[in-house]
């Protein structure tokens, strides 16, 4: 992209960079916060919702996570197994497709780091499925190294179901989408295979600092 | 499932503020002329970017008000103007939002001619296909009517005989959005109304529903479009009615 310069603007339609003027208008004040908003999103204070169906209700004692390899093998862990884990607090930057980006979020769970332990897996993909029947891909890399949760309290409270409680996925280094509301296990894949959103026209990969938003982008 | 997958890279597209139709005291139909534009599915919507002088830039999604032309012909059948779209033109419909960043720049101070960016169309689930056969039932909350107008409209262009129901809630009569296209609806169509601020105003509950819109049995298609709130209560009243998950199709702001 070019770079956008400082001279006046001389007419009421102009041409910059990759952009047009809109005349008259000026949006917000830039901010500090600034540095932590990738391109084309804005601040917001709230939580907003986004889902494509109806939230599924799924009491804990049915809750299950399993981890299924390519070679079809299974690990599961009931919800009491998942409490039993050592947890973790991250406070990370939600940023969404949708346009907006939420600082400063304190969530509790398990890294996949510890899910990870004990699994044998060659595979170089990720599919993660949910109750409900959402599915969302990625590279397995961007699930390890402290990178990833399944998380199940948000701000210190039990995570509700519209954000994706009892337990969601969390990758906050990609679009929210990727983070997988009321997950239920994670299929390794030695291909690459698109989730609901990514065969809708969404980017496969989604990091939101390249505004990888679209096939193409 | 099927799904219209959006084919190639979404390039940004200037497009012209054509006309402007008031619809209620807050809201505001944009009519735009957009080159090449390839056409859309109603329920689809665009991103819709504003740059400033100082080249501070942002972007917002917006639904498509407009039928989408995918199905040619048939447009003003009925001699009613119901805002289906001219070629190479879409509409929006934007509700003013007072705190807002891009709301009241777009509702207020944009005028006919002024050039925004755009592109899409984006969103391949929640849309509404003319060759789609089962009855549809729609459940708009406030502006969520946006989208599901434009699926009324193709309904309309295409002469279709699927039967549609809409259900549409509005703080008053005064705040409902194409008052006067939905005061005669074509065949087919039902439409009822709840409002929530006049006099013994109400919220949308379980016996409009289950009154005014399908039983579960005949397996409807369900858009359910509005605020964050009244999205979650349609969406478990219909699953609570019978009606299979993922026939309801949901689409939420705020």
């Amino acid at each position: 992209m070019a770079p956008i310069g400082s001279q006046g603007c001389f007419s009421f339609c102009s041409v910059r960079g990759m952009g047009i003027v809109s005349p008259g208008f000026h949006g917000r004040p830039p901010a500090d916060q600034d540095k932590r908003l990738p391109p084309g999103q804005y601040l917001t204070e709230d939580f907003p919702v986004l889902s494509a169906g109806p939230t599924p209700r799924v009491p804990q004692q049915e809750w299950e996570f399993v981890i299924t390899t390519e070679a079809g093998q299974d690990y599961r862990w009931s919800w009491g197994d998942m409490m039993a884990l050592p947890s973790q607090a991250p406070t990370v930057d939600l940023h969404c497709v949708t346009k907006w980006t939420k600082l400063d979020t304190a969530w509790r769970g398990v890294s996949l780091d510890t899910l990870f332990e004990g699994v044998e897996t060659a595979a170089d993909f990720a599919l993660a499925f949910s109750y409900g029947g959402y599915t969302t891909n990625m590279p397995m890399q961007d699930l390890l190294d402290g990178q990833a949760w399944i998380v199940y309290e948000y701000g210190g409270e039990p995570l509700a179901p519209e954000h994706g409680g009892p337990a969601r996925l969390l990758v906050p280094h990609l679009y929210l989408w990727k983070s997988a509301k009321w997950v239920r296990g994670i299929r390794l894949t030695l291909e690459d295979q698109p989730g609901f959103w990514e065969t809708a026209g969404y980017h496969d990969y989604g990091d939101p600092w390249l505004e990888q938003r679209y096939q193409g982008d | 499932m099927a799904r219209t997958a959006v084919s190639g890279r979404l390039i940004w597209r200037v497009a012209t503020l054509a006309t402007i139709r008031d619809e209620t005291a807050t809201a505001r139909t944009l009519s735009f002329d957009v080159p090449d534009w390839p056409g859309h599915l109603p329920g689809q919507h665009v991103d819709v970017r504003l740059t400033a002088d100082d080249g501070y830039s942002t972007q917002r999604s917006y639904s498509l008000a407009s039928d989408g032309g995918i199905s040619d012909g048939g447009i003003s059948d009925g001699g009613i103007s119901h805002g289906g779209i001219s070629h190479g033109g879409i509409e929006l419909t934007v509700q003013k939002v007072d705190d807002g960043e891009v709301s009241p720049y777009l509702a207020s101070v944009l005028k006919v001619g002024d050039p925004v960016e755009l592109r899409g169309p984006v969103g391949g689930w929640f849309v509404w296909r003319p060759t789609d056969t089962a009855p549809v039932l729609l459940v708009a909350g406030g502006s969520g009517i946006v989208p599901l107008m434009a699926m009324i409209r193709a309904r309309q262009a295409a002469a279709s005989r699927v039967p549609f129901r809409l259900i549409y809630s509005a703080r008053t009569p005064a705040d409902v959005i194409y008052a006067n296209e939905l005061r005669l609806p074509a065949g087919g169509l039902d439409v009822h109304y709840i409002f929530t601020r006049n006099g013994t105003g109400r919220r949308i509950g379980v016996a409009d529903v289950n009154t005014h819109g399908w039983p579960a049995d005949f397996e409807p298609d369900c858009f359910v479009c509005g605020p964050t709130g009244f999205v979650e209560t349609v969406a478990d009243i219909l699953v609570a009615l019978g009606h299979q998950p993922r026939k309801v199709k949901t689409e939420r702001f705020g």
